[in-house]
């Protein structure tokens, strides 16, 4: 056999050899990727398919419609009513507060300044703030709400809540804002559109749905912060309509009762938990849906 | 042929003296002096880079979205500098329309996509805005594919309707001047027949600037020629002379594909 004959077919051998290693390389990653993700999955479930076990059963009109029981009365009696307001009134009002704020910050910082000076310092600060432990926002609350008007209330809840809608809005819209091509830009500065009008009608309208999204996971995430409530909101076993005051919410109510010897109390903790699992769920649900939609 | 080199020339629309154009510190247009006719089609031609493109976006002074981009020099249209800050430039926008290579249409209805623009300049009635959404419409040859159905999204079109939506959308607001960057470069050769047939349609009534990579395309629908090369005017002339023969080597090479 001469020489020249055999290379083409060491050269092919080599080839194979490579193409099975990477096959294999390839297997090898598929399979440890599964794993990872089986792990995830596995707790995940475990935590779902626990909160509908031991929520699901003390799910009743009586949770939806009445107030928080004192300890030891007989299980069934009571609900979660007033802390269901509550929540539902210091998540609205802090979405509210937070929502304009975070739009504006993010139309200043993509359509603004983007390379300037001031959007580099407010860029930097605002990924401080959306990674500031959540107690620790509770406890500035606190000190300039609670402390100053030497009372606990639903409105201070609301404003450290508010507090953490803030830099998830400012977050999600800048970037939904940078995915905005530059030319549909120019083409609306093209026709003579005024700036403010650009933005209002153009690149916001544009990424209309990416905005609602950060809004939505917004609100799924205060819709369980508990940190934030503990030195600002705290609890109350009565119902109100108002903010005044010390005000009732499921997640302290959750943390309290679930902490509480009395079974009727642990109960409705589990209640609790499931209704606001739902309700994240239900959140983060549709905030896929909008985020498809195009 | 001797008729129309006995003619007078037209009148000159656009007229760039001593132009020079700054991307931060590089110089992308060097002393730039070209007097573009009225009511003609003039292109644009020339390698990448040569900026062709930078001069046709210093026409509505498209630049200036970017603070490190300059432009020295003048630019009068009909005789007045458009350069001047004085010049408002939102109203020399509404003078000078732009279609860009890519199709851009609006996050909105068809009618509104054509709408929108009209009333940043104009207070028209209902009817009177559906009559000239027809119009602009009719004049970018879109009407008959859309006119049942104009409150769908400017998006679901395909892309050689949603480029005739933006033309639609640039002449709906009767500007004098219509610039066109690459208008085609983004489509199949049907609609690019379309929108060439629709170029020569517009120039009645319109000056048009192109700018094309297409050298079939100048030589097809332009009256004048422009052939740019690294920041320099080269050759400006009627489009069949540059074509025919050309005053410069350089234009030559360029033209007969021996270059670039």
């Amino acid at each position: 056999m001469n020489p020249s004959a055999s290379l083409p077919d060491a050269r092919n051998n080599a080839r194979i050899a490579r193409f099975n290693r990477r096959k294999r390389f390839n297997q090898a990653a598929i399979a440890l990727s599964l794993v990872a993700m089986l792990f995830g999955m596995f707790w995940l479930s475990w935590i779902l398919w626990e909160t509908l076990r031991l929520g699901f059963g003390s799910i009743s009109v009586a949770m939806l419609t009445q107030d928080t029981p004192p300890p030891n009365d007989p299980i069934g009696e009571g609900g979660l009513a007033n802390a269901m307001m509550g929540s539902l009134m210091m998540v609205a009002l802090a979405t509210l507060i937070g929502t304009p704020i975070g739009i504006l910050t993010g139309v200043y910082l993509a359509e603004y300044d983007p390379r300037g000076k001031v959007a580099m310092i407010v860029r930097f600060v605002n990924d401080l703030l959306l990674s500031a432990p959540s107690i620790i926002i509770g406890l500035f609350v606190y000190v300039i709400m609670v402390v100053q008007f030497k009372a606990f209330s639903g409105w201070a809840g609301a404003v450290a809540l508010a507090l953490i809608v803030i830099p998830v809005v400012i977050r999600t819209t800048e970037n939904m804002l940078m995915l905005i091509p530059a030319g549909l830009r120019e083409a609306a500065y093209a026709l003579g559109t005024p700036k403010w009008k650009v933005i209002t009608r153009i690149t916001l309208t544009a990424a209309r749905a990416g905005v609602l999204t950060g809004i939505l996971l917004a609100v799924a995430r205060i819709s369980g912060e508990t940190a934030p409530l503990l030195f600002t909101a705290l609890n109350n076993q009565f119902w109100k309509a108002n903010l005044d005051g010390p005000t009732a919410n499921l997640p302290v109510t959750i943390l309290q009762f679930a902490m509480s010897p009395y079974e009727n109390w642990q109960q409705l903790a589990w209640g609790g938990v499931f209704l606001i699992t739902l309700a994240v769920l239900g959140l983060n649900i549709l905030a896929r849906v909008l985020s498809r939609e195009k | 042929m001797t008729d129309k080199s006995h003619s007078p020339p037209p009148p000159t629309k656009i007229s760039v003296r001593d132009m020079n154009f700054y991307y931060g510190k590089f110089q992308a247009l060097k002393q730039i002096n070209l007097e573009i006719p009225e009511h003609c089609v003039t292109a644009f031609i020339g390698p990448s880079g040569c900026g062709k493109s930078t001069l046709l976006r210093t026409f509505n002074r498209m630049f200036e979205l970017y603070p490190d981009q300059r432009a020295e020099g003048s630019i009068l249209l009909d005789g007045e500098n458009l350069l001047d800050s004085k010049q408002d430039v939102a109203l020399l926008r509404a003078r000078v329309g732009m279609v860009f290579q890519k199709p851009t249409p609006f996050p909105m209805s068809i009618f509104d996509n054509i709408a929108f623009g009209v009333n940043l300049f104009e207070n028209l009635s209902r009817i009177e805005m559906e009559e000239r959404v027809e119009w602009a419409l009719k004049k970018a040859a879109l009407w008959n594919e859309v006119k049942d159905k104009l409150t769908q999204s400017g998006t679901s079109l395909s892309g050689g309707q949603q480029q005739r939506l933006c033309i639609a959308r640039g002449v709906a607001i009767k500007p004098e001047v219509l610039l066109l960057d690459e208008p085609c470069s983004a489509l199949d050769p049907i609609s690019t027949a379309r929108i060439e047939e629709l170029i020569a349609e517009l120039k009645k009534d319109y000056t048009v600037i192109i700018v094309t990579h297409n050298m079939q395309q100048a030589a097809r629908c332009s009256d004048y020629t422009a052939y740019m090369y690294l920041g320099d005017l080269v050759e400006f002339g009627k489009t069949e002379q540059m074509f025919l023969k050309p005053t410069k080597v350089e234009t030559e090479d360029y033209i007969t594909g021996r270059f670039g």
